[in-house]
């Protein structure tokens, strides 16, 4: 099977199952627009290959393997789409299919570059979010450091999640905060500093502000700004 | 330095509002921490409430009488940190740096150490002659923490008293701490960073002191390092080797550590505080059994639930409104005929001039008094009361997704609600916003909230002779048009803005001196502002109309008046006495057509065209004298230009419109 169509499937198992939480043959034919029977056939084989849990009539889920894929290829696929609408000024409509054609084609090095050059967005351009990347990095800072002086970068063995994923009452590390300069200094002002053990107290409905826990004191954050506050979770892990 | 009274170069202490103090003192602090309550026992009622000079900050100064000495107190905003986020920072760590009090008192919040001590490490760097405050001892212990204050004193080197400021505990032992400080000005000693930081404040410092700044030279080394825009300009005109040396030493920490140097400073600096506060603190922890949810966890399940907080904003707010204007009505009813005996209340329009301006200022003074003591005195109360207990954050929080409609976020709520009494003091109260855009914006949108003097035109007009529904109709017409302005005035207007991030304090009991001070501070404005533009405009107005300009005025405006809002020609001068006070709108009508019945004399659907139009056309001029002082008077201009055109234009539709369904 092709590297392609194995990342095309676990793209859409990915976003499947992210709307309602396992994707059934039936609606992955319907989106890849294929027959259901060869879509059991696929799911059968990345089964095989460690990539998907597969139970006939119940559909599939990632795993921890699948998800790091499906990931990246997600991750590629809206830095093109940024950097189609924004730097080549093509239509938006558009910019999904071209990103989908090329988001199997290019390397990790020009998805770095990609990443530096437009300054690691945090949505595409169609208002979804842009994980972070899962270089060993504290933060986009040094990640310019070693594209300017090629340093080799090592993977990032921690799961990163932002602190809107965190279910209430759960804890984290913060592991960096993305954004602007201001507001990353309001906020470890306020205690939220790198390493710092935070926790989620409430998420109000509509993506309303969150209201976080750090150094027994409470505060309410924008909700757009906590999706940039990034936390290492033992929650993240998948079981 | 003592007294400072020979520094002829201190002008914000020339321009200071409390004269021949013998010293200066100041507090400082993180907000919510009591540091109000401390600053309201330390001086009492002698208390001057203004503005930085130059800034739109406000400054709270008293007098403390102590031992036959004059200390002026000033209450510093309640800040976080001395960065340049917002112009509270700004205006806090000048007046330590350039002012030279003789004492900063840092009153921090006992049950939140580490964030406290964050701000204290940073005004260490600024080495004043400092004292700590532990205040709030008494909810810590509640906690479970205790403090050793002794241990923090021997650790930061500094003077450290323990305070329930609220129930007026360790007031003395603050007084009596203040004036060692104030004779002594002892220099607090320097906290060190970790080794990468420190080794490179050492190099800057050593380049400073070859220059001479106002500033403390450690903490000019420290702000280069750190970039600080505003530091970095004044060192640059003097000498930019500096600033491009420390712009090096800057960039090596950031590749060490892989962070904006700003944020690494922040780290270094709660290093120190987390430390130190380790060594203080003690918790003790609540057992095995589960702990109790606190108060606070337990009023913050419903007032941040998806469902029962928003049910509880809206009887919150629509409680604070029905209650002032059930109440408010009744009190200036009773306040109206009170006063209607002393002299007609209504214009003279013949007689001697004086006569016309003693009765015109009168009439003014009478709409002042019927507005602020009935309506806006009792809202403002119990927003106050609703602001000190904490509950206000609540609603900014569960209305932050509704106010990014309007291009803002949460905090905005407070200036919204606050138009609905008057639209001065919310105007003011839009400093809370953080950059100029959204300032201006909140500021916009304020000004076509309904305040009181409008919502006694809806009423008078549209609810007394038409009916209870129209009046609300143009009440919700009011909050979707705010909506739409905020939608397209956010694009228009240039500048950044920024998201919500806010502390969310513990519930408490308000503290009555809080409370009574700041619905002073409001009010206050009202009386300063509001009733010199009433009396005056009502006794301008009232000679106006003596002198028969009237009919000129209302030709040249009957090509917008008659023709294109479908009203009598006669409402162009009402109109225009609607800029000095609205409610004058409806008092005119009675006056010119001898009638307080306007059913007898305008159709339902002008009624409405006209409390439609008096709700938008222009706040009136006290609104825009604070917009003027505020934002300038060209923002000023375009505000109320761009209010008088979209009025005219609204109106004019919504005459034909309701012309097909009335």
């Amino acid at each position: 099977m092709a590297q392609e169509q194995v990342e095309e499937y676990l793209e859409t198992i990915y976003d499947l199952e992210s709307r309602d939480s396992s994707a059934k043959t039936t609606a992955i034919a319907k989106c890849l627009n294929v027959a259901p029977a060869s879509v059991t056939e696929v799911l059968r084989s990345l089964s095989d290959k460690g990539l998907v849990v597969y139970e006939p009539y119940r559909g599939a889920t990632l795993t921890e393997e699948g998800k790091k894929i499906a990931d990246t290829i997600k991750r590629k696929h809206r830095l093109l789409e940024v950097f189609l609408t924004d730097v080549l000024h093509l239509n938006r409509e558009k910019v999904h299919d071209e990103a989908c054609r090329m988001e199997h084609t290019i390397s990790e090095e020009t998805e770095d570059a990609l990443c530096r050059m437009l300054d690691a967005p945090a949505h595409c351009p169609h208002g979804s979010p842009i994980s972070p990347c899962n270089k060993g990095v504290g933060s986009c800072v040094e990640c310019d450091g070693a594209g300017r002086t090629n340093m080799p970068v090592a993977v990032r063995d921690k799961k990163i999640i932002p602190i809107t994923d965190l279910a209430p009452d759960q804890k984290g590390r913060i592991a960096f905060i993305r954004g602007d300069c201001k507001v990353v200094q309001r906020l470890s002002d306020l205690g939220l500093t790198l390493g710092t053990n935070v926790s989620i107290l409430k998420k109000t409905p509509m993506g309303g502000p969150v209201e976080i826990s750090v150094r027994r004191t409470k505060l309410a954050v924008d909700h757009a700004i906590a999706g940039n506050i990034f936390i290492e979770s033992p929650f993240a892990v998948e079981p | 330095m003592s007294g400072c009274g020979e520094c002829r170069d201190c002008p914000a202490k020339k321009e200071s509002a409390i004269k021949d103090a013998d010293y200066t003192i100041a507090l400082a602090g993180n907000a919510n921490v009591g540091k109000s309550v401390i600053f309201n026992q330390l001086t009492g009622v002698d208390q001057i409430i203004g503005n930085w000079p130059g800034k739109t900050v406000e400054r709270a100064e008293g007098l403390l009488l102590y031992k036959g000495k004059r200390i002026r107190v000033i209450d510093l905003p309640g800040i976080y940190s001395f960065s340049t986020y917002s112009m509270e920072e700004l205006v806090s760590r000048d007046f330590i740096a350039l002012e030279h009090p003789d004492a900063v008192i840092n009153v921090i919040d006992a049950s939140a150490l580490e964030r406290n001590l964050f701000f204290t490490i940073q005004l260490l760097e600024l080495a004043p002659p400092l004292m700590i405050a532990v205040n709030q001892i008494d909810l810590a212990e509640k906690k479970g923490i205790t403090i050793d204050t002794e241990k923090l004193s021997t650790l930061l080197g500094v003077p450290v008293v323990r305070t329930v400021a609220i129930r007026g505990k360790g007031i003395p032992a603050l007084t009596e701490a203040i004036t060692g400080l104030m004779q002594n000005h002892p220099v607090p000693p320097v906290l060190h960073y970790g080794k990468e930081v420190e080794e490179r404040i050492v190099t800057i410092t050593a380049l400073v002191e070859r220059i001479t700044t106002r500033y403390p030279v450690r903490w000019t080394a420290i702000k280069l390092l750190e970039r600080d825009p505003a530091i970095m300009q004044i060192v640059r005109d003097q000498d930019p080797g500096i600033v491009d040396t420390a712009g090096v030493l800057a960039g090596e920490i950031e590749t060490i550590h892989g962070e904006q140097v700003c944020v690494v400073m922040s780290a270094e600096r709660y290093l120190v505080a987390d430390r130190i506060a380790a060594e203080v603190m003690t918790i003790h922890s609540p057992g095995e059994e589960p702990q109790k949810k606190s108060l606070t966890d337990r009023l913050d399940a419903v007032a941040l639930h998806p469902v029962l907080g928003y049910l509880a904003v809206v009887a919150v707010i629509g409680g604070l409104l029905l209650w002032t204007f059930l109440i408010g009505a009744q009190v200036s009813l009773f306040l109206s005929g009170f006063l209607s005996q002393f002299e007609q209340y209504r214009p003279v329009i013949t007689g001697p001039l004086t006569d016309i301006l003693i009765n015109g200022a009168f009439t003014g003074f009478v709409a002042g008094i019927t507005l602020v003591i009935p309506y806006v005195l009792p809202f403002y109360l119990l927003l106050a009361i609703m602001e000190d207990s904490g509950y206000l954050t609540r609603i900014s929080v569960m209305l932050d997704r509704g106010m990014h409609k309007l291009g803002l976020h949460g905090k905005a709520i407070i200036p919204l609600i606050l138009g609905y009494g008057c639209n001065v003091p919310a105007i003011y109260s839009c400093r809370i916003m953080e950059t100029p855009k959204q300032k201006t914006l909140a500021a916009f949108l304020v000004t076509l909230v309904p305040c009181t003097a409008r919502t006694v035109v809806i009423l008078g007009l549209v609810a007394a002779f038409v009916n209870i529904w129209w009046a609300l109709g143009l009440y919700a017409f009011d909050i979707l048009l705010i909506i739409v302005a905020g939608r397209v005035a956010f694009r228009v207007m240039p500048g950044e803005s920024v998201g919500l991030i806010m502390e969310m304090p513990d519930y408490h009991v308000p503290s009555l001196s809080v409370v009574l001070k700041q619905t002073w501070t409001r009010t206050k404005s009202l009386i300063w502002i509001v009733f010199p533009a009433y009396i005056i405009g009502s006794a301008i107005i009232q000679a106006f109309y003596a002198a028969g300009l009237l009919d000129p005025v209302n030709d040249l405006l009957s090509p917008i008046t008659v023709l294109w809002l479908g009203l009598p020609a006669i409402i162009g001068i009402t109109l225009i006495f609607g800029i000095v006070r609205k409610e004058l709108t409806i008092l005119t009508l009675a006056v010119i057509f001898h009638t307080t019945n306007f059913a007898s004399i305008m159709s339902p659907v002008q009624l409405i065209v006209l409390a439609l139009v008096s709700m938008l056309y222009i706040p009136c001029i006290s609104v825009i004298l604070v917009l003027g002082s505020e934002f300038g008077w060209k923002k000023a201009l375009a505000i109320s230009a761009s209010e008088i055109v979209m009025a005219i234009a609204i109106g004019g539709i919504a005459f034909r419109v309701l012309s097909l369904v009335m």
